[in-house]
């Protein structure tokens, strides 16, 4: 890969332009959510309002024989409210790549020697970074509600990067259903659809022990799950890090593909504006 | 050398659900000389942005070449890319940075060093009557303003060829000639070779060395203002138009506009 990335540069210092390139687009993104922390604190409210209806409703199902969950029915929640919140603020993304086609922005980086893969970077720099925060955000409140994390400082750190995953995934999927179909509705109507049914064929709300076996099978493919079991994990006390390490090497590749799609997506987009 | 030079360029769009398919440029030819400003007239739809595009590397042709300062646009897009500066129909600068930051952004995209990207901010601020606004967020300036930092981003780099994409569409008249002047100077003191497209046939024929109209993808009629004219013993550029497209210019601007484009 850099090799087409330096030929799309001639000058002086040809390989550190897709660094530095990298590095002044993302600090645009990340100088306008600093500007605008409104954004982000509407992304995550959503999520967070289900974290305390859902915790404070359904509290009691956490004595059900077989639930098999050792603290309160809301810290059993805060992985699967990290992962909606991961999908559901990413979807985002595909907007504000619409807003910049629309607006000129994107054309006029198109044609400066910008490096063509440093303008997809920052995008998803900045989904990281937006992530991050709101992860915490909800880790934090989920702590001033009584949740409590045994798997301390480590387990946070692997639930932020499964949520980084997941949100590099569906960040990339929205990127690429924007810059394919050009319409807000459609990035709408196509996450809304399936915002619903991933959340509850995962064990965000419920363990897998307690759904019906065709269910269980969906479940166990669902890479939405599979974010909610990593971070689950890892708050434990004693965490089963290979399960961990399974199952964030299949986020992990699931994103690198959502990456790879969505800068083939842009890279035609970039050749016929 | 010339500035620009195109030739039988053509390019076609897919349509959904419609055949033929549209032939947005039929075979389009080109030459501007360094320094001068050339004036793309026609209605909407008749190629002019398509033109732009293929000269400033964001479409490639289907058939036909062309080169920016001697550099093949298709061969060597990145190359063109360092010689060219281009300023869009829509503005592009981000609304949610300052006039400042958008500057330096755009000169740290051109590979220059944090320091001179901040000295040619200022240096291009001041001459485009922004410094008192340089700190204050894009989206609260006025159209004039916006436009005149549009321009701004894309000289950041001293480009050889700028071109201008209806530079002044949406202006107040006062914010026009502000700008009509800022394009003269361009040509006439930093030696800028200018392109420049609009539908304005008055702007064209006040601003432009050399004009061509184009028409359904074609150049229909090329050269100084003042010898088409002369040429078919018309007064205005709207007959020359005329005689050469079989319809007003005004009439072809209307069905463009109807058309919903």
């Amino acid at each position: 890969m850099t090799a087409t990335i330096d030929s799309e540069r001639t000058g002086p210092a040809p390989s550190p332009a897709f660094l530095s390139d990298t590095w002044y687009l993302t600090g645009r993104k990340l100088h306008a959510l600093v500007r605008q922390p409104v954004m982000l604190v509407m992304g995550v409210a959503q999520p967070a309002i289900w974290l305390f209806l859902f915790g404070d409703l359904f509290h009691k199902i956490i004595d059900i024989p077989g639930f098999a969950y050792q603290g309160s029915y809301l810290a059993y929640l805060i992985p699967g409210i990290v992962a909606m919140n991961a999908m559901s603020s990413n979807m985002w993304a595909g907007m504000s790549m619409i807003e910049e086609i629309d607006r000129g922005t994107l054309n006029r980086f198109l044609v400066t020697p910008a490096s063509r893969l440093a303008i997809m970077n920052a995008a998803v720099a900045e989904q990281a970074v937006s992530t991050t925060a709101q992860t915490l955000i909800i880790v934090v409140l989920g702590y001033a509600g009584g949740a409590r994390y045994p798997g301390g400082a480590a387990g946070i750190a692997v639930l932020i990067a499964a949520s980084i995953l997941v949100g590099v995934l569906w960040g990339g999927l929205s990127n690429m259903t924007g810059m394919l179909l050009r319409s807000r509705e459609a990035i709408i109507g196509v996450y809304s659809f399936f915002m619903l049914p991933l959340m509850f064929l995962s064990s965000a709300f419920i363990p897998p022990a307690f759904m019906p076996g065709w269910m269980r099978a969906i479940a166990s493919r669902n890479p939405l799950n599979w974010e909610v079991q990593i971070g689950r994990d890892a708050l434990l006390a004693n965490p089963d890090w290979s399960a961990i390490a399974i199952r964030s090497g299949g986020l992990l590749a699931l994103a690198v593909i959502a990456v790879a799609i969505s800068v083939t997506t842009f890279r035609s987009y970039a050749k016929n504006v | 050398m010339h500035a620009i030079e195109a030739h039988g360029l053509v390019k076609i769009y897919p349509a959904p659900g419609k055949n033929p398919r549209i032939r947005a440029l039929d075979g389009l030819d080109l030459i501007v000389e360094p320094g001068t400003i050339f004036a793309l007239v026609g209605p909407n739809g008749a190629g002019k942005t398509t033109t732009v595009k293929i000269l400033t590397t964001l479409a490639t042709a289907d058939q036909g070449t062309a080169t920016v300062e001697g550099i093949d646009v298709r061969a060597d897009p990145a190359g063109a890319r360092r010689v060219i500066g281009v300023v869009g129909q829509r503005s592009g600068a981000d609304p949610t940075a300052t006039g400042r930051e958008n500057l330096i952004l755009q000169g740290h995209l051109y590979g220059q060093p944090t320091k001179a990207a901040k000295d040619r901010a200022a240096e291009l601020l001041e001459r485009f009557d922004l410094t008192d606004a340089a700190g204050r967020f894009v989206r609260t300036y006025s159209g004039g303003m916006q436009r005149r930092l549009d321009v701004a981003l894309g000289l950041v780099h001293r480009p050889k060829v700028l071109f201008l994409d209806e530079p002044t569409t949406g202006l107040d008249p006062e914010a026009r000639t502000a700008m009509w002047d800022e394009i003269t100077r361009l040509a006439a003191s930093d030696k800028v070779t200018v392109l420049l497209t609009t539908h304005y046939l008055d702007e064209a024929d006040r601003l432009a060395d050399r004009l061509a109209i184009v028409d359904r993808g074609r150049v229909v009629a090329e050269g100084e203002p003042d010898q088409l004219k002369r040429d078919l013993a018309v007064s205005s550029l709207d007959e020359v138009y005329l005689r050469h497209a079989g319809r007003r210019y005004s009439d072809a601007i209307r069905v463009t506009e109807a058309a919903g484009r």
